[in-house]
This record gives C-alpha cells, structure tokens and sequence, in this order.
C-alpha cells in the first residue's frame, strides 16, 4: 500500500510524457493547420508532408543544422551547409542574427501522392518584439519520405570593389565651463510637426502625422502626445518611440505614429502635441533607395506596400526600418505602418520589405511615403 | 504618575521663561532702534562699489560695530568719536548696507552702494541660426556690469553695430533702462556671418549670428538614362534671394512608372542633390526638399 502512490505517479509520468511527445506537429485546434514549438519532435517517420516539413522544421528550430541540412532535396549544387545555416541564422549584424524561432504554423496549400506545398508561418522573437514571416515550401516524396526541397540560392558575395565616400557630416563641438555667458549658445534645431491625424484603431487610439525639420543642421526627434478628456484632466501619454526616423537631416519629413493602446478617441476632447528636437551629430550617408514601391495585396489577402531598399552607399546597414505614410485624395495622412527588414542590407545591394496597411483604411489610400531608418553596429 | 505631573511643570515653567526672555529681547531691540533713531552717526553718502568709504560717529569709548550688506556681515571694535574707515574690499557688492554700533544701546544707520562704473558687457543675441530676409529676426540684450559683477542700473548709452554679408553696417545708440537695452533687427539678404558688437564706454562685446539660406525656391531637375535606369540631378539649389541652399540638405527624388514608385532621400553635395533611380518605360520624376516641390521631368521609354 505505501508504494502504490510512487507507482502509481510513474506511471501517471510516462504516461503523460508519451501523450506530450506524440502530440508534437499535431493541430492544436485547427484542422489542417500543423504548428510546432520548443518541444522536441521524435517522430522521425516522414510519412506525410505535414509530418516532414515538422521533422526539418523542429531541426532548424533546435539549430540541428546538420540533420536540417542533410534531410532537405537540394535543387542547385551551389547549395551548401553554410549557405543554408545562414539563410536561417542571418549574417552581418541583421536582425536575423539577434532572433530565434519561436513557433510556427503550417497550412497546406495543395499535395499529391509525389508533391505537396505547404505554407508556413514563421514566428520570431527579436530585440524589436516579436515578427512574423510567411515562407512557402515544397515537398517531394522521395525514397517513400517527404522531404523539404530548399532551392534557395545563396546570397551573392560583394565583390570586392572602392566606393568614394564624401557625404557631409555634422560634429558637435561643445563650448567649455570657463566661456562668458551668451558667447557660445547653439539653438536647438527648428522642427515643426506638418500634420496630425488621429483615429480609432482595433488596438485604440492612433495620433500619427509628419514632422519636418525646417534648419540647416540635423536634429534628433521625438513626438510626445497627450490624450486630454473632457474635463481637461490627461488620459494617457506617449511617445512615438521607433515609428519615426528620429534624426532628421536638413529638410527631411519623417512619418510619426504614437498608439495609445485600449484608449477610445470617444473619451477624448484634446490631444496636446510636443516635438522635442535636439542637435546631433550626424552624417547623411547611408543614402538608401526605396525601389519599386506597389500597393499590393499578398497571398494571405492582406494589403502591403511593398518594394526593395537598395543601399547605395559603401557600408553595410545592419538592421533597415522602414516607416511609410499613407495619404488618402486630399493629401491627408490616414495611415503610418513601419517593418524592419530582417537581412543586413550590404552595399549596393538590395533588400525586398512589405509593411502592412489595415483593411479598414487600405480603401482610402492613394499616396504614400516611404522613409528608411537605419541601424548600424558601428555607429552609436 | 507623579512623574508625568513633574514632567508636566518643568515644561510649563521652560515656556513661561522662553516666553519672558523673547519679550524683555523684543523691548530691548525696540528701545534701542528708538533710540537709534536718535543716534550721531552719519553714513557715507555717494558710496561706489570698490571704493573706500567711512562713517562718522560722535561720543567716546569702545563700541562694537556692525555692517550687514548684500553679501557681507562685519562685527569689529571701534572708538567713538572717530571715522569708522570701511574698505573697498568691504563695499564690493553693490546695494542696501546697515551700520549699527553699539555701546550699552545700539544705533544704526543706512546707506546705499552704487555700482561702478561698467568693465563688463554681458550680451545675449538670439537666435543663432537665422534665415536670410526675415523682419525682426535677430535680437539682442545688453547689461552692463561692473568689475565687482554688479549690474550697472544708472542709464547708460549702448551702441549696437551691425555688419555682415548683406547687411549695410548699422549702428543704434540705445540707453538701458534699469540695467538692460536691447534691439531688434531684420536678417540681411545673404547668407554668412553677421557680426553684431555691443560697446559702452571703452567695453565691447561681440557675437556672431550664422544667416543661413532659407528653404529652396523654384527646385528644378534635370535627369537622363543609364545603364542602371535614370540618373536625376537638381539645378544648383538656391533660395528665393539666391543664396545657395547648405550641403546635408535632403532633396526627395520620386519616380513613377507601370512597375511603381521608387524614392531616394538624397543630400546636397556642393549645391547639387543626385539620385539613382530604377524604373522603365515612361517615367515621371518630381523632387521636393521639405514642403517645398520642385519641377516634374518626363522621361521616355528608350
């Protein structure tokens, strides 16, 4: 009788331990919808597409790139184990580098006794929150395994080559403790917020608009904005922390979009706008071109903007953020969306991005403005 | 208790002696400033900040003196009678000083310490960037001060001379009024330093405010075909009185084709911003530098 319970809890253990292993790949509550996490897969049986795309899917995650690698049906010899580690695991201080494989979701798209497509949705964690990505995948069935066909051609080396660099650079020379009063004052850059809107979104409330910096030297920006109620009483205060390009360089406009998350525009009665501006160093190089812009509508029915950043410059942008307004017919700001690229943009090359615009302004927008901010290992 | 009753007493009798001694200090200050009032003693008149100065007294004997100014409190011994000597080191600080001496009773008297003359200009120009051709864009403020730091509030004449690119040299004579003059006066047409000098008496003070270029007038571009797609380049970018636009300023170069739009934010690089751009067919290429939009370009399929 007193060993009946230490029995009785292994046996509870095992029991849930293989329940738990075996559900691994398994629909949580989707029919048709595989999606994976953490937990390690043992089933090694490749029977089904779902069950193979699971199989490679759980090495990559586990970063057992060997087993990843060697279990997927290369289309290009050119294709090697390096190549592939680094589609997965980035390169050159990208975002990538920072990020990890949180879980996933699979969806088949079409299958037949030989081939099947799956679509996946990748969720990653990053420094910058978490990011999702939608990467399609085709599987054969080979040597009665289904097998992931990576035909990923590997990212071209930059050829050796000199770029002249002469942009402009502003320094900022400080006067010291000992200058008379008056003598070395240095006004802070003149910066003026163009234009605000504010709307009710699924989060809450939205404050969004642009901001110029009107002076001959570079400022470094943040726009704070205040929800005022009726009673004149503050509702809430924020800043727009990454959703501007916070150093402006002379005449540049940047899109700016400040959330107030769980607050209804119904309560408010004013919303007070600050702009903080102050003189930085700076340089305006990278120079980065927003190429082949398109309002689009993706394969999942979402509507994008997407297009590709060329860097035109000769040094390496490691982390790229794109930030884009969106103007309806009267030139009116309706929308401000950002996305950061997870690749480290090499010199002159480029990289393709998408942000996204919600269905319920997407039918107003007839303009739109991309800027890109930048994010460099070497630079503070 | 007892104890507590005790406690009680002691502290009943602390109040009523803190009480008696606060009143018989009260009346002793009283009767001694009444009969300050009455006192000899005659105070410097036309005292100046930095300069020596003294104090007659009548009577005889020791007296202990005291002098409280603006920033400094003296306690000596002197003889009746005599001049009390007061230095310059004493009398730096301009303002409101009390003598008081006492012998028995206490007689006091008030003087006033003007400020020096003026060493010492502080001057305060605003802003430091200022854009070409606006009214009333540039102010400054003057206040004299003496070597001792104290503000001179006598009316003073200041003259402001103004040179620069652009600007005719000018020279306003303005009085202070309690201690301060001040000026307004227009940008010149022409970008570069303009120097603004604040002089009174034999002191100057200079300050420099940068005129800069204000926002583009009349962007123009010019673009042609390569082997990458369309090199676009503005006309040297000027403002509306012609002073070249500052390099690191951003010209946005938009082109639309079928395929799309592509954008650059590109910097002028001695007067000039250029951009690379894609696209093909038919291209319309506009540029704009702030809120300002430049000329539309159309350039055909090759």
């Amino acid at each position: 009788m007193r060993s009946a319970l230490p029995i009785l809890l292994v046996v509870v253990t095992v029991l849930l331990m293989a329940v738990g292993l075996t559900a691994v790949g398994r629909p949580h509550g989707t029919v048709g919808i595989v999606s994976g996490s953490a937990l390690p897969g043992f089933n090694s049986n490749a029977n089904t597409p779902e069950q193979g795309l699971a199989n490679f899917l759980i090495d990559v995650q586990r970063r057992n790139w060997d087993r990843a690698f060697s279990s997927v049906e290369r289309t290009n010899d050119s294709v090697n184990e390096h190549a592939f580690i680094q589609e997965w695991t980035g390169s050159d201080g990208g975002l990538r580098s920072f990020s990890s494989l949180e879980s996933y979701d699979a969806r088949p798209l079409h299958a037949t006794d030989t081939e099947a497509q799956m679509r996946v949705r990748f969720h990653w964690s990053t420094p910058v929150g978490p990011m999702e990505d939608v990467r399609d995948f085709r599987l054969v069935h080979r040597a009665n395994k289904w097998k992931v066909v990576w035909d990923e051609l590997p990212v071209p080396n930059v050829p050796s080559q000199v770029i002249p660099v002469n942009y402009l650079r502003w320094d900022l020379v400080t006067g010291g403790a000992g200058e008379q009063w008056g003598s070395g004052n240095v006004d802070a850059p003149h910066v003026r917020i163009v234009s605000m809107n504010a709307v009710d979104s699924a989060q809450g409330a939205v404050v969004m608009g642009e901001v110029v910096n009107e002076d001959t030297i570079p400022a470094f920006v943040n726009v704070q904005s205040t929800l005022v109620d009726a009673s004149g009483n503050a509702i809430d205060d924020e800043s727009s922390f990454d959703k501007i390009l916070h150093v402006l360089l002379p005449k540049q406009v940047s899109p700016y979009r400040i959330d107030f998350p769980n607050v209804s525009l119904s309560k408010v009665k004013n919303v007070h706008m600050d702009v903080k501006a102050t003189l930085v160093p700076a340089s305006s190089d990278p120079v980065i071109g927003v190429m082949n812009q398109k309002l689009d509508t993706d394969a999942q029915g979402r509507s994008v903007l997407h297009g590709e950043l060329l860097n035109q410059s000769g040094e390496t942008v490691n982390i790229p953020h794109v930030i884009a307004s969106f103007y309806d017919n009267n030139g009116k700001v309706v929308w401000v969306s950002d996305g950061y690229v997870q690749r480290a943009l090499p010199p002159q090359e480029s990289a393709p991005f998408a942000v996204e615009i919600p269905k319920s302004v997407a039918g107003k927008v007839q303009n739109f403005h991309v800027v890109v901010n930048q994010y460099s290992l070497h630079q503070s | 208790m007892s104890s507590s009753t005790n406690t009680v007493c002691t502290s009943h009798k602390l109040q009523r002696g803190l009480w008696l001694s606060t009143l018989a200090l009260c009346l002793c200050i009283a009767g001694a400033m009444a009969y300050a009032q009455d006192a000899d003693l005659r105070a410097p008149s036309g005292a100046v900040a930095g300069n020596p100065a003294s104090i007659a007294t009548t009577g005889g004997g020791t007296a202990t003196f005291y002098l409280v100014g603006p920033s400094i409190a003296v306690k000596r011994d002197v003889k009746l009678g005599e001049e009390i000597a007061l230095s310059a080191k004493e009398l730096q600080s301009a303002g409101k000083y009390v003598a008081i001496v006492c012998s028995g009773s206490c007689r006091s008297v008030g003087f006033f310490v003007a400020p020096a003359k003026p060493v010492n200009l502080t001057f305060l120009v605003h802003p430091s960037r200022a854009p070409v051709g606006q009214p009333n864009m540039v102010s400054g403020v003057a206040l004299p001060f003496d070597e001792f730091h104290n503000l001179v509030l006598a009316p003073a004449p200041v003259d402001f001379q103004i040179a620069g690119a652009g600007v005719a040299p000018t020279s306003h004579r303005v009085s202070t009024q309690n201690g301060v003059a001040w000026f307004h006066t227009n940008s010149g047409r022409s970008a570069g330093a303009l120097q603004i000098t604040a002089s009174i008496n034999d002191v100057s003070t200079r300050r420099v405010v940068q005129q800069v270029a204000s926002d583009p007038c009349s962007l123009r571009i010019k673009g042609q075909r390569n082997d990458k797609g369309f090199m676009v380049e503005t006309e040297p970018v000027r403002d509306c009185t012609g002073n070249p636009v500052p390099d690191g300023t951003i010209v946005t170069f938009t082109a639309k084709d079928a395929q799309g739009m592509d954008t650059v934010d590109a910097p002028i690089k001695k007067g000039i911003a250029r951009a690379q751009l894609k696209g093909s067919g038919t291209v319309t290429i506009s540029a704009a530098s702030g809120v300002v939009m430049g000329n539309e370009l159309r350039l055909g399929a090759q």
